[in-house]
């Protein structure tokens, strides 16, 4: 059958992709689990040979990506979690910068992105260009006045001159109000024509028909404010209060095997929150009822 | 009772919805923005002069500014439509009805929960002079090299930015076509109408918004990928691979402010002229649907 040998070169196609998208994924996490000895050995050429030439004296020595771990140790999660325990603290301090920045950007773009695809009000058209262009600039551009707003607001070192800023990106206007966009104006006049107020057209007709591209912004934000690292590098000068982002791009070569354990732990809430979220991502809208 | 809610205009309404957002967005995002502007216009962050467009001027004529720039527009017109054309494709044939299609979709996003630092580690390993790959090079009778010092470094860095985000923009055209109602499609095959002609017809323009948002996202995205350039390469790379934000971080490092926000306002305009013409194809689209 021709549709069924389509289906399994795909399936092919889509493996062999898979394959290559989830390598350094895989190969983190299970060298995570290698004794400090196996990384050393497997590794340590790459530290030694800077000069950018074929350095003679590592001999024959290449890298060696294995995908599994001689023996399966906890060696380097114990060195992560007990012996440095700043983890936990940095963990911590990733916690309460990206949630804040995530639930309130949930809100209050929600709330713009209406105003912008379903109502009528002057200067619509331009502010939004505005709002993108702004969001479209790479954060060098505003760095040195934000730092002078936040200077003047007291708020340098504090945790709010990155949540603030944070809550007030304009992206989830942006992804929310493509989405809004597209729900049939039809829907909102039934339910004028059914007496329903301003605010009962947002919550129970707008929001839930938005579920999808919501799920989508919750995890996109997340993932991007759980790994922001120039702000808390400028915004807060107390090592203590820097998130895990910033303590993870110090590891690099040195703590190699350190360095696997502690990029797997960072990845956990990210990979959770999209499981989690991928569900209502697939709940795609049937359409059904009013006839266009 | 209702029908007073109604007496609200529909403009006094959207301000109230906008407010939050508008507030938050001057004092954070519009304030430090023009701030920005007036600093490349005097030639000291401290009670400078006003010099008008010299800064600008200079930068024109700097040859760092000048690569950064070049390099900038080519990775960004290479790497846009590749990852466009690339995860729409993949959004498709995870839209159908596949064994196992969730678990693809999982698989392709987990590029972007790998944090920074394990692209470098991965990396490094692969790419170095001692690395995997030269050591199937050399198995192959062919000589090592350093990859990320040569000119390849420019292909490298396109690989990593669709290696990161076609999951992203992956996910945002699923969410758009499942957002095209399954009946126009059947409506459209009880025309008569070939697979080919639906994909133009339907797929492609109700996708538009979508297509739209992934296109800025994707733009937004290959100017994020200096991250990972500059986590292997550090502030002065390859030369094929200089890019802007590489020109931005030295003049912020060596204080040279105007440069810094001079070479960011040449980058806004350039982001403002590529957003008008999305505007106005959009708006061109939007009323043929409509």
């Amino acid at each position: 059958m021709k549709s069924k040998f389509r289906m399994i070169l795909i399936t092919a196609i889509l493996s062999i992709m898979a394959i290559i998208f989830i390598f350094p994924l895989v190969l983190t996490v299970s060298n995570s689990f290698m004794s400090e000895a196996e990384i050393s050995n497997n590794y340590d050429m790459i530290d030694s040979g800077d000069s950018g030439t074929y350095d003679k004296d590592s001999g024959d020595k290449y890298a060696l990506m294995k995908l599994i771990p001689e023996v399966v140790v906890l060696q380097q999660y114990y060195n992560v979690l007990i012996k440095k325990s700043q983890f936990l603290y940095m963990f911590w301090n990733s916690v309460i910068l990206t949630v804040p920045i995530v639930a309130g950007q949930t809100i209050i773009a929600s709330m713009a992105a209406y105003a912008f695809a379903k109502l009528k009000f002057k200067g619509r058209n331009q502010l939004f260009f505005i709002y993108l262009t702004v969001m479209l600039m790479p954060f060098q551009v505003t760095l040195v006045p934000n730092y002078l707003v936040a200077d003047k607001l007291g708020l340098v070192n504090n945790y709010l001159s990155i949540i603030l800023p944070g809550i007030f990106n304009t992206f989830g206007v942006f992804l929310l109000k493509q989405y809004m966009e597209q729900i049939p104006d039809s829907y909102i006049e039934a339910a004028k024509m059914d007496g329903a107020g301003h605010f009962q057209i947002f919550f129970k007709i707008i929001m839930p028909m938005c579920r999808n591209g919501i799920a989508a912004m919750f995890i996109l934000l997340f993932i991007d404010n759980w790994n922001m690292v120039e702000q808390p590098l400028i915004f807060l000068q107390d090592v203590a209060k820097q998130p895990l982002s910033v303590y993870l791009s110090k590891i690099i070569s040195g703590e190699r095997g350190l360095a696997f354990a502690a990029s797997t732990l960072y990845m956990l809430p990210m990979l959770l929150i999209f499981l989690y979220g991928e569900n209502y991502l697939v709940e795609g809208i049937q359409r059904s009822g009013i006839k266009e | 009772m209702w029908k007073k809610s109604f007496k609200i205009s529909e403009n006094k309404l959207a301000w109230f919805f906008l407010a939050p957002s508008l507030i938050g967005f001057a004092v954070f995002y519009a304030v430090p923005f023009v701030g920005g502007l007036y600093y490349s216009f005097v030639d000291s962050p401290f009670n400078g002069k006003f010099i008008g467009l010299q800064n600008y001027a200079e930068l024109i004529r700097n040859p760092s500014f000048i690569k950064a720039v070049t390099n900038t527009v080519m990775f960004t017109s290479l790497s846009v439509p590749l990852n466009i054309i690339l995860s729409l494709g993949l959004a498709i044939l995870l839209n159908k009805k596949l064994y196992g299609r969730s678990v693809f979709r999982t698989l392709f996003i987990t590029p972007l929960v790998v944090p920074v630092a394990s692209i470098v580690l991965v990396w490094q390993s692969m790419f170095d002079i001692n690395g995997a790959l030269n050591a199937v090079i050399t198995a192959l009778g062919q000589n090592p090299a350093d990859w990320m010092k040569t000119d390849w470094a420019r292909v490298m860095v396109v690989i990593v930015y669709l290696w990161k985000n076609i999951g992203y923009s992956m996910v945002l055209f699923l969410a758009g076509l499942q957002n095209i109602p399954v009946e126009y499609y059947e409506a459209a095959r009880i025309d008569g109408a070939s697979t080919w002609k639906q994909f133009t017809n339907i797929t492609l323009v109700y996708l538009t918004p979508t297509a739209f948002f992934v296109f800025i996202m994707s733009i937004i995205n290959s100017f994020k990928v200096f991250r990972e350039a500059y986590l292997i390469s550090g502030d002065y790379p390859h030369s094929s691979i200089y890019m802007l934000q590489h020109y931005m971080n030295n003049m912020f490092a060596q204080l040279d402010y105007q440069k810094l926000t001079s070479a960011a306002f040449i980058m806004a305009v350039f982001i403002v002229l590529i957003v008008l013409t999305l505007f106005t194809i959009e708006r061109r689209i939007n009323r043929m649907i409509n």
